[in-house]
């Protein structure tokens, strides 16, 4: 594997993370419990799709090819699609979704803490420019875990099956390829290990917080993404996602 | 009397292109015009960087930049840049007394006030009756880069814009 093989690899898992999480918030536009969740849900939806773009803009210069990031992002197949497990599961309830953001966005701001020190300019440049943006993400979905997990017995009780759930896709946000090896030794991205680290004390104060206790999955997680074997749910976000630019793939907006 | 050079005619222009979600804000009040260069061969290059990675507004700034500096004659080329980091430090004191009168609370501090370092609570003033007995109804608001707020006096809500 060439440096721009591995960083390619890096750019679109980066970019698709972003995106199918992206896609995924977007479908509560219009659908959450108030005006004010159903905007800061779109919101971070907003900032997300707004870093694929980037990400995949610049994974398609890497690769050469004369892709776009609509090319990269319209005319994937599944199997092509490099995001974590975790950001492709259902939305669910609000609680489940909360979940979710919560274990994605706590990974995400401490991988971007750790990616300002990129020698990549590039790399820097989005670390610096995401930062900002996902700090708020975290303090939402952080709030609402500690407000729902210790509110009433019925939230405690939505949020600890939300974690149930969810607990056995977030090993997978730490796992580390090839690429991951080559770009290390670069100084062009950080050592996952560490992340992982920051992570689960970030997390574990926060469940405690949250009177939330973390299952007992006997060392299983879930693990694929990273060779693009994914659930069945990501099929249904393409289908979706895609059909309009497949549908007429000359169409220009 | 002074003769105007091309960039700051360039400049002049570029007052009249505004933030299409806040319209009585210019590009370069928002900090969103970072520079404007003229090349020997005549070629103006703009470069822009947007608030929020996903500003929907940006293609539109793009779009009204072109038209009104090629309208005007020149021939123009605009860049996005995303470093360094667009921050709300940038934004004139003009365009935050502009913000105010137009009904939006503009950022509390720089961010590089200690108690913005420090993660203290920051006082934001009602645009309306400019109380400071004001409360956060959500972080998120009618754009990325506000978030929505409650005066505590005279009990309207307002947009806040964030400091990032």
């Amino acid at each position: 594997m060439t440096k721009e093989e591995a960083l390619y690899e890096y750019l679109i898992r980066l970019g698709d993370n972003a995106l199918v999480l992206g896609q995924r918030l977007g479908e509560w536009c219009g659908q959450a419990h108030q005006l004010e969740s159903d905007i800061a849900m779109t919101n971070v939806a907003l900032d997300l799709v707004g870093q694929a773009r980037m990400l995949l803009t610049e994974a398609g210069e890497v690769e050469g090819k004369g892709r776009s990031e609509d090319d990269l992002a319209f005319h994937r197949n599944e199997f092509e699609f490099r995001n974590n497990l975790l950001v492709e599961m259902a939305n669910g309830d609000f609680g489940q979704t909360i979940t979710r953001q919560f274990f994605f966005d706590c990974f995400y701001f401490h991988f971007l803490q750790a990616l300002k020190a990129s020698k990549s300019e590039f790399l820097q440049s989005f670390a610096l420019k995401s930062i900002k943006e996902v700090t708020y993400h975290r303090e939402l979905s952080t709030d609402f875990m500690i407000r729902l997990g210790d509110g009433t017995d019925e939230s405690h009780k939505k949020m600890q099956d939300a974690v149930n759930l969810l607990w056995e896709y977030t090993g997978e946000l730490f796992e580390m390829t090839e690429a991951d090896e080559i770009l290390m030794a670069e100084g062009l991205v950080p050592d996952l290990n560490e992340i992982k680290v920051l992570w689960e004390k970030d997390v574990m104060a926060v469940l405690e917080k949250a009177t939330l206790t973390v299952p007992d999955t006997k060392g299983y997680m879930a693990t694929g993404s990273r060779k693009g074997h994914h659930s069945e749910y990501l099929g249904y976000i393409l289908a979706e996602m895609q059909y309009l630019p497949r549908m007429m793939p000359d169409a220009k907006w | 009397m002074a003769v105007k050079t091309k960039t700051e005619h360039v400049y002049d222009l570029l007052e009249e292109v505004k933030d299409p979600e806040i319209p009585v804000l210019s590009i370069r009040d928002l900090g969103i015009l970072r520079n404007v260069s003229v090349a020997d061969d005549g070629i103006v290059s703009v470069i822009i960087t947007p608030t929020y990675s996903g500003c929907p507004a940006m293609d539109t700034i793009e779009q009204d930049i072109k038209k009104t500096l090629t309208e005007a004659g020149f021939e123009i080329k605009v860049t996005t840049k995303i470093s360094p980091a667009w921050t709300t430090d940038w934004m004139t004191e003009e365009g935050r007394e502009k913000l105010e009168e137009y009904g939006i609370a503009p950022p509390a501090e720089s961010t590089a006030d200690k108690a913005s370092l420090l993660g203290k609570p920051k006082v934001v003033r009602c645009p309306r009756c400019k109380s400071e007995d004001t409360s956060l109804i959500s972080q998120f608001g009618s754009t990325a880069c506000k978030a929505l707020y409650r005066c505590d006096d005279c009990l309207e809500t307002f947009d806040y814009f964030k400091c990032i």
